[in-house]
């Protein structure tokens, strides 16, 4: 349905977009014991840091092969290996998984070799997962770098085994927060399911507070589950960027997948739970025909203030699908998307036009309109324009519980609503005396024609 | 040899340091960055330590010419304030793509600094290099000379990337931008006996405006302030002050000593953390500028200030001494701080129980040293597991660090502040020690405490929440 366009400009201002090799370090982050490792220079993985731990407000392990000048033009083998042996001594994760960076990619770095030359010449990496995924700077954006690290981590760690009916895997897309991740295990546990779910931040990055400290991270999805979802009946992938993923899953297991592009939406939770339902032969829970009941009602209460509304929205291109649809099922007018990166998404997208841009093009594109959605360096935008702004995404480094805000399921679906309706009803349009006047020529007419008696 | 690496050699020999001048020829070729263990490395790269030196310039356009990592990671992260302009908030990048790594990106940097003269007219653009756009051989200089001469405005390289070393090394070749091509390229209108410069002080939360009414009530005029809220006419016309301050340690050690050498703008080393650390850089200000010419009565006046404004601070003060006297704080930041915050800490009574000397110059060391009797409570490089033990053994009441280690102090459930580039709280000059007991009183003090220590009922002794990812 929508054009999809291109930026043209050479210089991109105030970037919507952040890098792959982040992306994929955020992945890794939803592994249980795994320290994610940036092959480049260490402010490669400084910057990492910092925006998650002002997003999620909490440790992020991440270490760096702290490239430099000299090391950059006679191959990193030796700062790979040293960091491999430090991690390995320092903090024994049992996954360390390595992205590639801009730096060592224009290098062109053969890290897959690198890498064979590294376990022959320690044995006591033997129990330790290495997984390399190669994300350069220049491609892509943060979802496809997620996107690439889930493939390698179940193509490197994942084996068939025989099936078991009621195990399931699941691959969120890195637009599932800790708490649609919480939502999305509840419901799949609730027809009798196990799930495996990999990444998992709910179990890493959810803000729980253990009682031991560890250098890597602690809680997501462990080695050993991540084996075993080779003998899943089916894989869940959540969004358009887990279908590579998915597929390479099911090319090297055999567990075949389905692809839910959102999770937000009644239509969409609809075929969802059908899905749960027909393969648990299970019936919906009780819980959640309510649930569809409630949703059902936000949307009749709700609408009387999303109909007509013109919003702007800047997202990766699943979470932009997520939220551009379930407004535009609401009513609203898409009437500025802007994007990242490529996706079959895009021009199914319920706009006219989606620009592969920045946060310019969005500020640009939004006058007029009466909210914009963006990550949280939307604020300068949304200060200009004077315009209500709705936090969504990586980055949200300026609001407490970024992690668990829920969007998924009846039950996220209807409180975003509410939170989108409120925001309508906060900037309801007030009529006033010359809310109404008459065009000014016929105005005159009459006038004129009264003193003329 | 490249202009980088020659660039690279000047700022390590640099004699303005002491440090530096007490190693043997061959030591001082090897540099002053400590080498980085691969696998075991946090901080920043040359790239960030040129952007944190430069950004907050808020006048001008900050552009950053590489892959979106470099700016689209970072953009809009820090807290240096602005009393006007706003664009250096703006983020401007090149966004490279494969086709410009392939064909290079000088291109396209060219049309992105005429794109933004176009739309935002700053009074000038600073170019910032990148390992990607470095490696590929674009030689930003020339770009930026070709832009200056076809758009008749200042367009600057900032030849700092990131592979280059450490952040530290990326300030001082972030100062060495402004030596090169900032520095002196315009006059000020007139000039008075009483103008300073200040080095290394970056406005964050404000800070600068906590020591700025000081100087008003003195008549001292800055100058220009490298860089917090400094515009870019000040930083031009830097050259007409008549005797200037270093803070921030080392940071911009080079700009101090080159602004001496060739403006003969003599400086001193200081601080604004700390009662007794502000009284004694107003009266080295004073002094200084004497020295240069100023009326001698300024001493006099500054004298009087000092005495008034610490009698001020004092009994602001006064009223947290009994709370906060006795407490025992673990201090974890760099450098010139590190000393700073100590004395200034211990001026209350609160005593310092440990102190991280990991960013910390040897001069900085020997001062800590000085202020905390002994060295037994520094550690050279405190892991955060180790951290961690010592805080949740509670052998400290409170623990100030910068952001990244704020949540080995809350998940040991002690109170943490933050007293690095990320903070909201202003802690310089008279106020701000007020301000920063306030705020530790604040924490300390706070209901949660008890609360969140208590264990759930049916928690056993020690027994604490299993760790999801296994156990479900």
């Amino acid at each position: 349905m929508a054009t999809v366009t291109h930026s043209k400009k050479a210089c991109a201002v105030n970037p919507l977009k952040m890098s792959a090799p982040i992306g994929a370090a955020l992945a890794f982050l939803g592994l249980d014991k795994c320290m994610p490792l940036m092959h480049g220079s260490q402010g490669c993985t400084a910057f990492g840091l910092v925006l998650f731990v002002r997003h999620f407000r909490e440790t992020i392990p991440l270490q760096t092969t702290a490239m430099n000048e000299v090391t950059t033009i006679l191959g990193g083998l030796d700062n790979l290996e040293q960091a491999i042996v430090n991690i390995h001594t320092r903090a024994n994760p049992q996954v360390i998984g390595i992205c590639s960076t801009g730096l060592t990619e224009t290098k062109g770095e053969d890290v897959d070799g690198y890498l064979r030359l590294i376990r022959k010449r320690h044995p006591e990496l033997a129990e330790t997962e290495l997984v390399y995924v190669a994300t350069p700077d220049y491609q892509g954006a943060f979802q496809d770098g997620w996107g690439k690290a889930v493939t390698r981590i179940v193509t490197t760690i994942c084996e068939p085994r025989p099936r078991t009916a009621w195990q399931v895997n699941v691959l969120p897309g890195c637009h599932m927060t800790v708490a649609d991740i919480e939502e999305i295990r509840e419901i799949i546990e609730s027809f009798g399911l196990y799930p495996i779910i990999a990444p998992d931040l709910s179990g890493s990055l959810d803000g729980h507070i253990p009682e031991t400290f560890l250098p890597t991270t602690l809680g997501g999805a462990s080695v050993e589950k991540i084996r075993s979802m080779g003998g899943s009946a089916v894989t869940i992938a959540i969004g358009e960027q887990m279908r590579w993923a998915a597929e390479a899953l099911q090319e090297k297991t055999g567990v075949p997948f389905r692809l839910f592009d959102r999770l937000t939406g009644l239509e969409a939770n609809d075929e969802f739970l059908q899905f749960l339902s027909e393969l648990s032969k299970d019936e919906i829970p009780v819980k959640y025909r309510r649930q569809r009941s409630q949703l059902v009602d936000a949307m009749l209460d709700g609408h009387f203030y999303c109909g007509g509304k013109k919003v702007a929205i800047g997202a990766e291109p699943d979470l932009l699908w997520q939220i551009a649809s379930l407004l535009t099922e609401m009513g609203c007018e898409i009437e500025a998307a802007v994007t990242t990166t490529h996706s079959v998404v895009l021009e199914r997208m319920p706009a006219e036009e989606v620009l592969i841009g920045d946060l310019e093009d969005l500020e640009q594109r939004a006058a007029g309109c009466d909210l914009l959605i963006t990550h949280s360096h939307g604020r300068q935008a949304a200060e200009r324009l004077e315009m209500p702004f709705l936090r969504m995404g990586i980055p949200m480094f300026d609001r407490l519980g970024a992690a668990h805000k829920l969007s998924v399921g009846y039950r996220g679906t209807r409180d975003l609503i509410f939170e989108i309706g409120n925001i309508f009803l906060d900037n309801v349009h007030e009529n006033r005396p010359d809310s109404w006047p008459l065009p000014v020529n016929d105005g005159n007419e009459y006038a004129q024609a009264e003193t003329h008696h | 040899m490249s202009a980088l690496s020659s660039k690279v050699e000047a700022v390590f020999n640099e004699p303005g340091c002491n440090v530096n001048q007490g190693k043997s020829d061959k030591e001082r070729k090897k540099g002053c960055a400590k080498p980085l263990t691969p696998g075991a490395a946090a901080g920043g790269c040359a790239f960030d330590g040129a952007k944190i030196a430069l950004q907050p310039i808020v006048d001008v356009a900050h552009l950053v010419h590489g892959p979106i990592a470099c700016e689209g990671n970072s953009w809009d992260n820090r807290h240096a304030a602005s009393s006007g302009p706003k664009l250096y908030r703006t983020g401007f990048t090149t966004d490279i793509g494969d086709l410009d790594v392939v064909y290079g990106g000088e291109k396209r940097l060219f049309r992105a600094i005429r794109e933004i003269i176009e739309k935002y007219d700053p009074p000038a653009v600073f170019v910032y290099q990148t390992c990607v756009t470095a490696m590929i051989g674009d030689d930003i200089e020339a770009v930026c000379k070709a832009a200056a001469a076809k758009f008749g405005k200042p367009v600057i390289p900032v030849n700092s990337p990131g592979f280059a070393g450490s952040k530290n090394l990326g300030n001082k070749l972030g100062g060495e931008a402004l030596l090169d091509y900032v520095v002196g390229t315009q006059e000020p209108e007139f000039t008075t006996p009483y103008d300073i410069n200040i080095y290394g002080e970056y406005n964050l939360a404000g800070e600068l405006w906590q020591v700025q009414p000081l100087f008003d009530a003195l008549g001292i005029r800055v100058l220009a302030n490298i860089s917090g809220d400094a515009r870019y006419a000040d930083v031009a016309r830097s050259h007409r002050a008549r005797a200037a301050m270093m803070v921030c340690s080392k940071a911009l050690i080079n700009i101090a000593r080159k602004m001496e050498e060739r403006y003969g703008i003599p400086y001193f080393e200081g601080s604004f953390y700390g009662i007794s650390d502000t009284s004694e850089s107003l009266r080295s200000i004073a002094r200084l500028l004497v020295q240069q010419g100023a009326p001698q009565e300024l001493l006099v006046r500054t004298e009087s200030l000092i005495a008034r404004e610490e009698a001020r601070a004092w009994a602001s003060i006064e009223p947290y001494r009994a709370r906060l006297s006795g407490k025992r704080v673990l201090l974890i930041t760099g450098g010139v701080k590190s000393w700073s915050v100590v004395s200034a800490l211990q001026e209350i009574g609160i005593e310092v129980m440990g102190t991280s000397t990991k960013k910390s110059t040897r001069e900085d060391k020997e001062r800590i040293k000085e202020i905390m009797g002994d060295e037994s409570h520094m550690f050279d490089d405190l892991p955060p597991r180790e951290m961690y033990k010592i805080l949740k053994n509670s052998e400290a009441d409170i623990m100030l660090s910068g952001g990244r280690s704020q949540f080995v102090a809350l998940k040991a459930k002690t109170p943490w502040m933050d007293i690095n580039q990320e903070r909201h709280h202003a802690f310089a000059g008279y106020e701000g020690m007020v301000e920063l007991m306030k705020q530790i009183d604040r924490l300390l003090y706070n209901p949660i405490w008890t609360q969140v220590r208590r264990p759930a009922p049916w928690e056993l002794d020690g027994e604490g929440l299993d760790v999801r990812g296994e156990a479900g």
